[in-house]
């Protein structure tokens, strides 16, 4: 007889080769402190309170290179919108546990977190089994995620320019992007909001662009979803 | 202000916005456990838009402005095709990186 994978061991299965492709971005996100002047304390605050890399590096950079506090911090909430959309996804699928439950999940959401979860759910997950996946994706995430981020205020990145790790970070995302992709309306989705992404960025809103990109595909995979189907659930 | 202050100010402000960000929905999801088929329609669009969103500017324009002739947009292409094909992270990891460092190496 085989058992059934616990949800949480499957998460975190699922989450290993991510994981492995978050490392040089940790790396960064601790080093880029310490390059800064702020410190193991700084770096460490940064990946613990904030734990965003995108918004953590840009905060660090702005900050450092004598910007304002408001400055650094709105870029930062800018670069983090985009979590109120992954948020948004999830709550149906967690709106079951407790407040204090769901907070939790709320501190430890990623971009990664979000987008292994909903491609799970979207297989069924029953009731108990879905924030089980879901830690069990997040929680090793946060912990590589810190670890990686003291090893690169330490040691620094020790990573040869020749390599582009950084590219690591976007084919996580395609090979996440993948099973989303089911139908015309979510094509047109993806479609529009990476388009509409590259258009915000060129037109000088590099902070808003994925954001407002996005924002842009899911008005538009929403009216071809309609369009396609108008009285279908 | 001192930099300690500055840093510190600028973490605390900016982890709070954030969680305020994560905790939006999910903070009232007990609310929304059962959505109506009009926002079923958007959220079920949030994946592919937003992840498409993360990937695509990327791939287009690297150094901060939009090329087609530089090495990233081959490799992301031919990452691309691996990742619809084998829908695995480490083989798309490896010939996506692979293909790029070749490709620099030109």
């Amino acid at each position: 007889m085989t058992e059934a994978v616990r949800p949480e061991v499957q998460g975190a299965r699922d989450t290993l080769p991510i994981a492995i492709g978050i490392i040089p971005f940790g790396l960064v996100a601790g080093a880029a402190a310490v390059e800064a002047g702020y410190g193991l304390s700084g770096a460490v605050g940064f990946s613990v309170i904030v734990f965003a890399g995108a918004s953590q590096l840009a905060a660090i950079d702005l900050l450092s290179g004598g910007s304002a506090i408001a400055v650094a911090v709105l870029t930062a909430w800018l670069i983090n919108l985009r979590m109120v959309m992954y948020s948004a996804a999830l709550a149906p699928w967690l709106g079951h546990e407790s407040t204090r439950r769901r907070g939790a999940a709320a501190y430890v959401l990623t971009d990664q977190a979000f987008a292994l979860s909903i491609t799970h759910y979207d297989k069924g997950a029953p009731l108990e089994d879905r924030l089980r996946y879901y830690l069990g994706v997040a929680v090793p995430l946060w912990l590589n995620w810190q670890a990686t981020t003291i090893l690169g205020a330490l040691v620094g990145t020790k990573i040869p320019d020749e390599i582009p790790l950084d590219f690591a970070i976007p084919l996580c995302f395609l090979v996440l992007l993948v099973p989303t992709i089911k139908d015309r309306p979510t094509v047109v989705a993806a479609a529009v909001g990476g388009v509409g992404a590259v258009f915000v960025a060129e037109a000088g809103l590099a902070d808003a662009a994925i954001v407002l990109g996005a924002l842009a595909g899911i008005a538009a995979g929403a009216f071809a979803d309609w369009r396609l189907s108008p009285e279908d659930p | 202000m001192t930099e300690t202050g500055r840093l510190w100010l600028t973490i605390v402000l900016a982890g709070a916005g954030t969680f305020v960000a994560r905790i939006s929905f999910l903070g009232v999801a007990h609310r929304i456990a059962d959505p109506p088929i009009a926002l079923q329609r958007i959220l079920r669009m949030i994946p592919p838009a937003a992840l498409a969103a993360l990937v695509l500017p990327a791939f287009v324009r690297p150094g901060g402005h939009f090329d087609l002739t530089q090495p990233r947009v081959v490799a992301g292409v031919i990452a691309t095709a691996v990742a619809f094909w084998t829908k695995n992270v480490l083989v798309t990891l490896a010939v996506g990186m692979a293909v790029l460092i070749v490709l620099d190496q030109l």
